[in-house]
């Protein structure tokens, strides 16, 4: 049986790994539409953290001999602290100028990242094992599943779901978003502002260290893996609506699937149909998909 | 508001500093080598620093000088930007008096370089490029094809692998210049040896993940996979294979690789795939010796271009040595009497279009088991001779050459 | 402050005709014409990018596409349609505003960061049409170009003629930012940086203003690309590349965003030190630039040029 001429194992199979793809493409642009979001920087540095997360996981297994049930928890912990760094020292300087200036800093900071490790390691990347646990394949019937793509699918949409939750759900995630909106108001209110944002890029931080730990077993570990990425998730993150967090989601998701289809009937253009889709959307609905106008 | 100027002079003339060399020192007594190629990039490993080391080990083994003038050798990293490349280039011959350029990884600056060289007329051996267009349609008199090109990897590994029954292929072909051109070459060979190309998908340079293309290649039910992709490209795309069970139905062939992709993705990955190259550290008694120096060098094993970057600067000076000058066109025409006779080829010689005419090897990676010392990579399954494994004079569109 | 403002104007037109004495007297002195060369068409593309955001305070990120444009179209018009110089050159121009005519009607509704983000992907896609076109020779890049002769009659080939003609250029292009700025449309263009929304009050069709002012940028940048293909004699995909658009972004931060002379001071700057320093360091040199472009967010915000007006004006206030 065809779908535009194409077998509907062969199709099936494309969604499933656009599936897959997707689930990265919706926790990396989750971290960062939480620090857009929240605090109104545009983090150039994501992919950076999102590749130094990959890193902190290959060293801790290749140097240390820690797992990589491990490094799911100690990575993101790891550059999440380096993220807070990052705020205290540099970030917190900016918030009363332009946004223009974070994005510069942020972007010089990938620069520099980006350079440190390719003098550290090897750019043509390392090599992170599937954990145990999770090698082999499914056969699904219309097409072989390795175990850790189904893995990362799984996880990646949990903690999706769940950072969502906290954020919009939660009283933590209310005064998170009162404090970014009317940080006096809610310094006011005895609630510890600063700290509050120190910690929430942090937070951004660690998500993309979690995705990088999650992608490492998938692609070759190298320094340039972030900023392969980082325009992509850029461009998910304003289709979504910068602010908004279920749009980044969604719309990670949804571009997954959108660039497997187009792998299937014109490959080439796989790497450009979301900024296609970005001019159509701003085009139609200026502030995104789920945005509101800032 | 008018602004003040008098910073912008004495900033420019300090910055221009930075950027503008002293006065141009003439190569009167020096015979001065350039290196330009990617050192810190995608192909540093295959090329890179250890590439350079390798020329400076063959001017060491000379005693640092010839014809009773020193050897000098500068080293650039083009970042695989051949605005880069070609800018170094025209800089070391304007201001540095380089007599003497060889050309590194990436086909894109071995264009742009040969261009300079031909314009200044001086030597050019390109040794990590593989477009075969720099002895093709874009053949100079001062260039060098010394190491490879897609042409013979293709005519290297397609016959043999149609032989061995792999007849129908699937490529996957990263979309750009070098890819498309060696899947065409790929495809030449493989109709003409009785195979047939049943499809091929083109991935994005530099693609994180090549599942998508992957299944189509599978669904395909193709025999053979041909990879015209190179560096991480390939290592990618042969991971995600193995991780798809792309490996039990289909024999990856992988058009260009190295020992060191070979090395980063392990035995266990890469068993069975067959790969064309110009040489292999371990194939005889000379080599050995010479990898072994190598290896006590750098812990790791020279890939074909590193030794062709030895042979070829050695090539040169020989040149130099036989004329007592370091004269552009004499040199070239003296390269072009003499043959290449050293542990990187025997027998080897410079062709009217300007490639170094040498043999080619199929190569097959072994098995865990088979392989018994470390590096210890490969079978040679065949030889191609040299005369067979370039472009022919009726295919070649070469003004210099008909 | 009548006094202090002519003690800068004076300073400013001293500094000034230095600094075209460097730069005339540049091959004579010892400096190699192609990095002045490069350099000066870097610095053409970065006071247009400054015309942008120092003067009307629009941020495009994706500015590299347009000289990129420019430069593959000059390219293939001088190689392949053995287009003479100038005539190359004109085309390129206009192909770049052209680009930038387009991007701008798309990204001009938007502000700030949404516009910053929307220039880039838009450059991203022009990026990806010279990626796939076959006539810009994709990786390899499009090369061979010549330089023919101006006007039929002037050799370029010589390195020296050549320098002069590129000089002569980039003077119109600075001159002619000056008098922009200084002309009553420039005024509104300031009055649009400092408060849009007051412009707007006042009557101003602000998007008209800006959709001008970004044409005029992306052609000049155009302009920059076209030259720049005609001395090194090729095109190639890091031209158009985002790495470049965040180049130019620093090359006008550091020598001081808003001032004439700064992205000049800028451009010269990283060229220079990215010819200097990459023998020496190799790749270290975009860990150079990432150090620079921090400090300069953090410390420096100003730039050279500006640090130095800033000073020179305390100065004069004591």
């Amino acid at each position: 049986m065809d779908i535009f001429g194409i077998p509907i194992q062969a199709f099936m199979g494309q969604l499933m790994l656009g599936l897959v793809n997707g689930s990265f493409y919706a926790m990396l642009s989750l971290g960062l539409a939480v620090i857009f979001g929240l605090l109104g920087i545009v983090n150039f540095a994501h992919g950076a953290l999102y590749m130094i997360g990959a890193y902190v996981a290959y060293v801790l297994l290749d140097r240390f001999g820690i797992n990589y049930w491990f490094a799911l928890v100690l990575s993101p912990i790891a550059v999440g602290a380096l993220g807070v760094v990052i705020e205290r020292t540099l970030l917190k300087r900016l918030y009363k100028i332009d946004p223009i200036y974070g994005l510069l800093l942020t972007f010089g900071l990938a620069l520099i990242a980006e350079g440190v490790f390719r003098y550290w390691f090897d750019v043509s990347g390392q090599s992170y094992p599937v954990p145990d646990l999770l090698q082999g394949a499914t056969n699904l019937g219309f097409m072989v599943l390795p175990n850790y793509r189904a893995w990362v699918v799984v996880a990646s949409l949990t903690v999706c779901l769940g950072t969502w939750f906290v954020i919009e759900r939660t009283r933590l995630g209310a005064y998170l978003r009162a404090g970014t909106e009317n940080p006096a108001l809610v310094q006011a209110f005895g609630i510890n502002v600063p700290v509050m944002v120190m910690l929430t890029y942090g937070a951004g931080a660690g998500l993309a260290a979690l995705a990088g730990v999650l992608a490492a077993p998938v692609i070759q570990v190298t320094p340039l893996m972030g900023s392969n990425l980082i325009i992509v998730v850029f461009a998910v993150v304003v289709i979504g609506g910068m602010g908004s967090i279920l749009g980044s989601i969604l719309t990670g998701l949804a571009l997954g699937l959108i660039e497997g289809l187009t792998k299937v009937f014109y490959p080439e253009a796989s790497s450009i149909v979301v900024f296609v889709i970005m001019a159509i959307v701003l085009m139609i609905r200026p502030a995104g998909l789920f945005g509101k106008e800032k | 508001m008018k602004l003040t100027k008098l910073t912008a002079a004495c900033a420019v003339a300090a910055t221009t500093m930075f950027g503008a060399s002293a006065q141009a020192q003439i190569s009167g007594d020096v015979i001065k080598i350039g290196f330009i190629t990617d050192l810190s990039g995608l192909y540093a490993d295959i090329d890179g620093p250890a590439g350079a080391e390798a020329i400076k080990m063959a001017i060491a083994d000379l005693g640092g000088a010839v014809a009773g003038k020193k050897i000098e050798l500068l080293v650039a990293d083009h970042q695989n930007k051949p605005d880069v490349a070609a800018a170094k280039a025209r800089e070391w011959f304007d201001q540095q008096g380089m007599d003497m350029l060889i050309g590194g990884t990436n086909s894109g600056t071995g264009l742009a370089m040969a261009k300079v060289a031909l314009e200044k007329k001086k030597p050019y051996l390109s040794i990590g490029a593989g477009s075969s267009a720099l002895t093709n349609d874009q053949c100079s008199p001062y260039t060098i094809h010394y190491a490879y090109d897609t042409v013979a990897l293709a005519k290297g590994t397609a016959p043999a692998v149609v032989k061995a029954g792999g007849k129908s292929w699937y490529f996957l072909t990263a979309d750009y210049a070098f890819g498309t051109a060696l899947q065409a070459d790929a495809t030449t060979a493989v109709t003409k040896s009785g195979g047939s190309v049943v499809g091929s998908v083109r991935a994005p340079l530099a693609a994180s993940d090549f599942s998508s293309f992957l299944l189509q290649a599978q669904s395909s039910k193709a025999q053979i996979l041909g990879l015209a992709n190179a560096g991480g490209d390939t290592i990618n795309a042969v991971k995600a294979a193995n991780e798809f069970g792309l490996t039990k139905t289909m024999k990856l062939a992988g058009l260009l690789m190295f020992i060191n992709d070979v090395h980063s993705l392990g035995l266990k990955a890469t068993q069975g795939m067959y790969l064309t190259d110009s040489w292999y550290w371990n194939q005889n008694a000379e080599t050995r010796a010479w990898s072994k120096r190598f290896f006590d060098k750098f812990k790791r094993m020279p890939s074909s271009l590193q030794a062709a970057d030895y042979s070829a600067a050695q090539f040169y000076l020989a040149a130099v040595k036989a004329i007592n000058s370091d004269d552009g066109e004499k040199t070239m025409e003296q390269m072009r009497k003499s043959k290449v006779n050293d542990m990187y080829a025997k027998g080897g010689y410079i062709r009217a279009d300007g490639s170094m005419i040498h043999d080619m090897y199929l190569m097959q990676v072994k098995t865990p088991e088979q392989s018994t010392t470390p590096w210890d990579y490969y079978n040679v399954v065949a030889t191609t001779k040299g005369e067979d494994a370039f472009l022919t004079k009726a295919e070649s569109k070469c003004a210099l050459w008909k | 402050m009548n006094a202090a403002a002519d003690k800068l104007s004076h300073y400013s037109r001293i500094g000034l005709w230095v600094g075209l004495a460097i730069l005339l007297a540049a091959p004579f002195i010892g400096l190699y014409p192609i990095f002045m060369m490069t350099a000066l068409c870097f610095a053409i593309f970065a006071c247009a990018f400054n015309l942008l955001l120092g003067f009307t305070g629009l941020l495009s990120f994706g500015h590299a596409a347009y000289l990129g444009a420019a430069a593959y179209a000059t390219g293939w018009l001088v190689r392949s349609a053995h287009l003479s110089p100038e005539l190359g050159v004109l085309a390129g121009t206009l192909v770049a505003a052209l680009c930038g005519l387009v991007v701008g009607l798309i990204a001009i509704r938007r502000q700030g960061i949404y516009f910053a983000m929307v220039t880039l992907a838009m450059a991203q896609m022009i990026y990806f049409v010279f990626l796939q076109a076959s006539f810009t020779g994709g990786e390899d890049g499009l090369q061979g170009v010549p330089r023919g002769a101006l006007f039929g009659l002037l050799p370029l080939a010589n390195d020296k003629v050549m320098y002069y003609v590129v000089l002569a250029v980039f003077v119109a292009v600075f001159l002619f930012i000056i008098r922009i700025v200084h002309s009553p449309y420039g005024q509104v263009l300031k009055a649009i940086r400092e408060n849009e929304a007051r412009a707007v009050s006042l009557g101003y069709d602000v998007d008209r203003y800006k959709l001008l002012a970004f044409v005029l940028s992306t052609a000049l940048a155009g302009l920059a690309g076209s030259m720049k293909t005609l001395v090194v004699g090729f095109a190639s995909l890091t031209d158009a590349h985002w790495s470049l658009s965040g180049e130019v972004v620093l090359m006008t931060l550091l020598g001081g965003m808003g001032t004439f002379a700064g992205p000049v001071i800028g451009a010269f700057t990283i060229i220079g030190l990215q010819n200097f320093l990459a023998d020496q360091v190799g790749s270290w040199i975009n860990v150079i630039i990432g150090v620079i472009f921090v400090v300069c967010v953090v410390a420096f915000r100003k730039g050279f040029v500006g640090e130095l007006i800033a000073w020179l004006q305390r100065r004069q206030g004591h």
